[in-house]
């Protein structure tokens, strides 16, 4: 019981509050707050907002299982923003380059992303094994030189085509393309989020069934007592951080495989440092991802709505900003909380005293 | 930062190295560093290397890099890591463009500083008060700062602007070159002798068309040094970050000082999205202006090895390969790359001579690499010289991570008790 | 407060405290303490690992306030809500871990959180030099504390000490760190210091070197103060009785179970401290056979550490091969010699031993992570690992209110069993035990003891790493003393006593038959 208030009461806190700063700011702004959240939640039912919002979720949360295998061991793979961005332009490219039978094309295309996003991750993680070259500068690095990488991938005279006033990879053929379930007017499901939730699935049992999920939280929650317990922490952070790049590297391909089938400047940036966000509220548990990838693409899609009500949709960034700020913040005070009442539980129910700390 | 802890081995007394001071290793640094680009630009025929013109947007782009650079000596030295120096300079850009078109820019500084430290304070609450891992709580602050900004910017600036993304025109300060010294570097430089015309380039592009801004940011390195090393207010914010139980333990106070850093850090971030708002060649703010630099600062920070020297050394070889790159584009970057053979080439003569071997074979072959690459090339593809930071700062953690000293309880979340 | 009554005041005890209590969740750390300490004397206050020393010396420090109690400092009821009042009334605190700054110079080490006195500056340096002659001290102030060695790194603590002006000085366990000729020295410092008028308040374990320095002893047990005794006629095991509360478990003689299988052969074991300079083991050869117990006795800091993290493939062995069962294991990783048999009790169980906000069963899992019962190839086996973690709970007397309370819950006696329960579990052929009894209470400990007799008589290898020389002399078929890296003497248990083996630890050399030298160790090496 008290575990599973542990876990709700933080997120649940930090939403309520954030919901009652951003209400402030609005009341400030001269809006009425109600009529926002009204106007959001009413937004779900038309058009396509609806699927918009399952298939942002689904390319969130597939982001932020990325960002949770690292956290799972204390490895901060903040560059999970470059690895996808990579995987994108190379898969796009080969995908774009080759003629294949249809399914073993995207299939190519799919395991292309993943090597990509593994091998953009493979230089932090040699770089930490070999050198003690601290993660978070070197992906922060990486994510830079991702976004050249990109740039220059994509320039007419390397792979890029110019179409319209957008420079572009050459479109993946439709051997290539994944369906999706249309829903008409209701807009069309990526297949991909099928994909995303089978990973969910793998993700959970790779953490709580295996050995390797095993040795992996054994090194987040003590480097120390793993070692002497025959985990070798450098194998451990290779291979998560390879996992947690190539799963980086399929980030893109909902919307490359089932909407775009191109690389264009029209990319969609920023999913790897929200993933991260997602990644802290969801505690890296695979259902409290899968909550606040929903919350998340709830706040983006919807959020649409607020231009109606003459609101800055922009609320909603601050409202992602200050749930992720408060929902640390939050997790660490019941964290220190409940090992107290804890420490205090066994006390009394031994009803002896322990030996001085 | 997050490290393996490693025991300590009990080292005995070393014999004390001769040790070189400071300010004459700044010295032998920059006039080498000043021989090694005269010599490149004679040898690959790129005047433009030392040009003033050069210079100045060098040291335009120098600037945000090196106040956030700054604003990361701060925060670190009293072992906070704050990643969210990107942020702060966000809602510096923010608050820099909110007041400086509405009261000139000495107010662009002033709400550029507040808004940073506010971002700064956030950032101390969430890492000292409460204990949240630096790392996380500095990337919910970059999410947070360009959420807010986004969000006031389409409040306040597009009623103006027309543009959610752009705020109206900023007024700039108005700039000085030293009168005669400039003019007279400037024949200097047109006279195209080696060497002399390309110390007078350098030269002149420092002292001509120089903002008030430019002074401040330049006075507050050698200020941060000798608050942070020369009081005793700095001892103890140093004593924080190399070891707070000790330093709590002689009655130093360890949240106010984190605090304290954490703030002026984000003063220093904020103040760096001012230089960002007030350049001239820009005058405004603009969603994604900072691109980066939050983090870059932070890069030279670590190329600086956690030293105000080097970082000043950092922002200025970083805003040196983006000024180069915007005023003569990729082919003259590339003449870089060859300067770079020439230093490998220094380098090896010395670990020769040192009799340390593997280091010059490895030099060696890095250089031969360098030289394939400059002959093979044409231009550096202007998509990667603005990521050479980037590249440079991993190279130098990849050589150097174990020679870099950073505060020995940076990133470590202290608890009292 | 201390400047003012620091004159006529000799009849004034330099510190008294009185009904001193302490609480912690879930724990009485500190109950009913009473100690006088008469100024200028050196006080020692004795106790196990875990009695509750360090608790106190916080309080009387000013790092935590105590629940009750009072203290008195000349005479005069002070109240600490720092250590900065602790300071300014003359106390002063020299930290077992030591509390320094590397990356910071000594003199900004000492003139830290003091700049106040002197400033920073040349002022400072001045009387930093001045003081350092009483300590001992000879090394610049400018230079960086990261390049001075243990001894020094010490007197930089006793330095910022006086520099503060401090008349009582609080020592918490000075000489565990230290090599025997440093600990003659630091000795020698204190009395100079003494005769000078400085109070020390010494807090140590160690029964000899208490003897050797202290004027007057105080011992506490279990959170309370239990008596005090003359250092110049008590006994080592009369104070050791006084520390246990109870008969100590002599040495009982007892059939050996010892065969002739060799299970550990280590054979030229060398490892180099990581800068590369000197050996921190220096060719070790050791054999341990099933049904034996080869215990390491050794002043901590001598490289038994070092040897075990060798053994078990957690430091990289600079040469020498290690075999178990005729299996070469040196170039083999730590899992893969837990595998070939090792079972392993750390000595910090809270580093090494366990994943504290982790479940017991979970935590039953760690190093056995490839093996049944707790995995099946892949897969763990999460039925398995509860079911055999509610055995060893059950068979090893682990308190707890079931299994899936966080080992964090638990107190350092019942983790300390878990962890014992589980390195027996995985069917071992060598144990590896470091200091397995350290801070836990004296149930606990007879349980780990008899368990410990009882795989042996079942044919069990065990490697006995303990500071405890009568917990060494009790279980140990075989004694090895180690000193600076090297396998110094060898001891038999049933005729040696803890002081002929203490003053084989500390290189004295030794006139009892009981130990036998097997190496000369050259003096000075440092």
């Amino acid at each position: 019981m008290g575990h599973l208030r542990g876990k709700l009461l933080p997120p649940a806190l930090a939403i309520v509050f954030s919901m009652l700063l951003c209400g402030v700011a609005l009341v400030i702004s001269g809006a009425n707050p109600f009529s926002a959240f009204a106007a959001m939640v009413t937004h779900v039912g038309k058009g396509s907002t609806f699927v918009d919002i399952i298939n942002s979720t689904g390319i969130y949360y597939i982001a932020a299982l990325a960002v949770a295998i690292g956290f799972q061991m204390n490895l901060f793979n903040i560059g999970v923003e470059g690895q996808y961005r990579v995987a994108a332009v190379i898969a796009a490219v080969v995908g774009g380059s080759i003629a294949l039978p249809t399914g073993i094309h995207t299939l190519v295309i799919i395991i292309v992303a993943a090597l990509a996003g593994a091998a953009w991750a493979a230089i932090p993680a040699i770089l930490k094994v070999t050198r003690g070259v601290n993660e978070v500068i070197s992906t922060i690095m990486m994510n830079g030189l991702a976004i050249g990488l990109s740039a220059y991938l994509i320039r007419r005279d390397v792979f890029g085509e110019l179409r319209g006033n957008n420079i572009r990879t050459p479109e993946i053929p439709e051997s290539g393309w994944m369906p999706g379930i249309s829903f008409g007017g209701g807009g069309t499901m990526f297949g991909f989020i099928f994909v995303a939730v089978a990973l969910g699935v793998g993700y959970w049992v790779m953490m709580n069934r295996t050995r390797f999920g095993f040795e992996l939280r054994a090194s987040g929650e003590s480097s120390t007592a793993a070692s002497a317990g025959g985990v070798n922490a450098k194998k451990m952070v290779l291979f998560s951080m390879l996992i947690s790049g190539a799963i980086a590297g399929l980030i893109s391909l909902p919307e490359l495989l089932g909407r775009d089938h191109t690389f264009s400047l029209n990319f969609t940036a920023g999913i790897g440092f929200s993933g991260i966000a997602i990644a802290l509220l969801g505690r890296n548990h695979p259902g409290g991802i899968a909550f606040g990838a929903l919350l998340w693409a709830f706040l983006d899609k919807s959020g649409l709505a607020l231009d109606n009500v003459g609101v800055p949709r922009e609320i909603v960034t601050i409202m992602q900003g200050s749930i992720v700020l408060s929902v640390v913040v939050a997790y660490e005070v019941v964290r220190r909380f409940e090992l107290a009442a804890e420490q205090r539980r066994v006390g009394r129910e031994l009803g002896t005293v322990g030996g001085a700390a | 930062m997050i490290s393996t802890l490693e025991e300590k081995p009990h080292v005995p007394a070393a014999p004390r190295k001769r040790r070189v001071p400071g300010w004459a290793v700044g010295m032998i640094s920059v006039a080498g560093a000043v021989l090694l680009l005269s010599t490149t630009s004679y040898l690959t025929g790129f005047p433009q290397m030392t040009s003033s013109g050069t210079t100045q947007t060098a040291v335009r782009l120098a600037l945000p890099i090196l106040l956030a650079g700054l604003g990361g000596l701060w925060a670190e030295r009293a072992g906070v890591v704050n990643i969210g120096l990107e942020g702060m300079m966000i809602m510096g850009t923010w608050g820099a463009a909110w007041a400086g078109y509405q009261w000139g820019p000495w107010a662009a500084l002033v709400a550029a500083v507040v808004f940073g430290s506010l971002g700064g304070l956030l950032h101390a609450i969430a890492t000292v008060t409460f204990g949240v891992n630096h790392i996380v709580s500095g990337v919910a602050i970059n999410l947070l700062g360009a959420g807010l900004t986004k969000y006031l910017s389409t409040l306040l600036f597009q009623p103006l602007s027309n543009n959610p993304r752009q705020s109206p025109p900023v007024q700039p300060f108005d700039t000085f070159s030293a009168a005669g010294l400039s003019d007279w570097l400037r024949e200097l430089e047109n006279e195209q002798r080696v060497i002399i015309s390309d110390v007078a380039g350098i030269l002149g592009g420092l002292v001509t068309g120089v903002s008030p801004l430019t002074m401040i940011a330049i006075l507050l390195l050698p200020l941060s040094y000798f608050l942070l090393w020369r009081t005793r207010f700095g001892l103890r914010l140093r004593s924080v970050g190399e070891n707070p139980h000790a330093a709590d333990s002689l009655g130093v106070k360890v949240y106010l000082h984190k605090y304290v850093a954490v703030i002026v850090s984000g003063g220093l971030a904020g103040l760096g999205g001012a230089a960002l708002v007030l350049n001239p060649g820009q005058l405004s703010y603009l969603e994604g202006q900072t691109g980066g630099r939050g983090y870059i600062g932070l890069a030279a920070m670590i190329f600086g090895n956690w030293r105000p020297g080097g970082l000043l050394g950092g922002a200025a070889l970083f805003g040196y390969a983006d000024g180069l790159q915007l005023r003569s584009g990729g082919e003259v970057v590339l003449g870089l790359v060859y300067g770079v053979v020439i230093l490998l080439g220094v380098i090896v003569v010395w670990q020769l001579y040192r009799r340390k071997w593997f280091s010059a074979a490895a030099a060696i072959v890095v250089a031969v690499l360098m030289y394939l690459l400059y002959i093979t090339l044409d231009e550096i593809p202007g998509e990667f010289v603005s990521y050479a930071p980037h590249m440079v700062t991993l190279a130098v953690l990849a050589v150097a991570s174990q020679r870099l000293r950073m505060p020995a309880a940076d990133g470590v979340v202290y608890r009292r008790g | 407060m201390s400047s003012s009554t620091s004159v006529g005041t000799d009849e004034h005890p330099a510190v008294v405290l009185t009904g001193i209590t302490k609480r912690f969740p879930g724990v009485v750390a500190n109950s009913d303490v009473h100690l006088t300490v008469r100024r200028g004397e050196v006080h020692a206050l004795c106790g196990e690992n875990g009695a509750g020393k360090s608790t106190l010396m916080k309080i009387l420090y000013g790092m935590q306030p105590p629940d009750e109690g009072t203290i008195e400092v000349d005479g005069e009821q002070v109240r600490f809500r720092t250590p900065s009042d602790a300071i300014k009334a003359g106390i002063g605190m020299v930290h077992q871990h030591f509390m320094l700054a590397d990356n910071l110079t000594v003199q900004e080490n000492v003139v830290l959180g003091a700049e106040a006195l002197h400033g920073i500056g040349k002022k400072a340096r001045a009387r930093i030099i001045e003081l350092s002659g009483r300590t001992g001290l000879n090394v610049d102030p400018g230079v960086l504390v990261e390049q001075l060695g243990v001894a020094d790194r010490q007197r930089v603590e006793i330095l910022k000490v006086l520099y503060r002006g401090a008349k009582v000085i609080i020592l918490d366990e000075p000489t565990a760190v230290l090599v025997p000729q440093e600990v003659d020295e630091l000795f020698e410092t204190v009395r100079g210091m003494q005769a000078q008028g400085y109070t020390f308040l010494f807090i140590s374990h160690k029964l000899d070197e208490v003897r050797a320095i202290a004027d007057s002893v105080t011992v506490i047990r279990r959170g309370t103060t239990v008596g005090s005794a003359d250092p110049k006629t008590v006994s080592s095991r009369q104070l050791a009785e006084m520390m246990v509360g109870s008969e100590l478990p002599s040495p009982e003689t007892r059939e050996s179970t010892v065969t002739d299988k060799v299970v550990l052969d280590v054979k030229g074991l060398r490892l180099l401290a990581p800068d590369g300079t000197r050996p921190i083991l220096d060719d070790i050869d050791l054999v341990v056979r099933s049904g034996e117990v080869v215990g390491i006795a050794g002043v901590e800091g001598n490289g038994q550490t070092e040897l075990v993290e060798a053994v078990m493939g957690m430091r990289k062995a600079g040469g020498g091969t290690i075999t178990l069962l005729d299996k070469d294991l040196s170039k083999l990783g730590t899992l893969a010699r837990r595998e070939a048999g090792i079972g392993y009790v750390p000595e910090d169980r809270h580093r090494h031993g366990l994943l504290l906000t982790q479940p017991l069963w979970y935590n039953r899992i760690l190093g056995y992570q490839t093996r049944k019962p707790t995995s099946k190839g892949v897969w763990l086996d999460i039925d398995g690992a509860k079911k055999d973690t509610e055995r060893i709970v059950a068979d090893f007397d682990v308190r707890t209110p079931g299994i899936d309370v966080p080992a964090a819950a638990l107190s350092g006696g019942n983790q300390q069993k878990l962890v014992v329960g589980r390195e027996l579990s995985g069917d071992p052929v060598l144990l590896i035990a470091s200091h397995p009894t350290r801070g836990v209470d004296v149930g606990a400990q007879a349980l780990i003891w008899d368990e410990i007799k009882r795989a042996r008589a079942a044919g069990l290898a065990v490697l006995l790493i303990s500071a405890d020389l009568d917990e060494l002399i009790g279980l140990s078929d075989t004694i090895k003393v180690m000193l600076r890296g090297r396998l110094v003497a060898d001891a038999d248990p049933s005729t040696v006593t803890p002081e002929d083996l203490g003053s084989a630890m500390t290189g004295a050399g030794s006139t009892s038959a009981a130990v036998h030298e097997t190496a000369t160790v050259e003096e000075g090496e440092n």
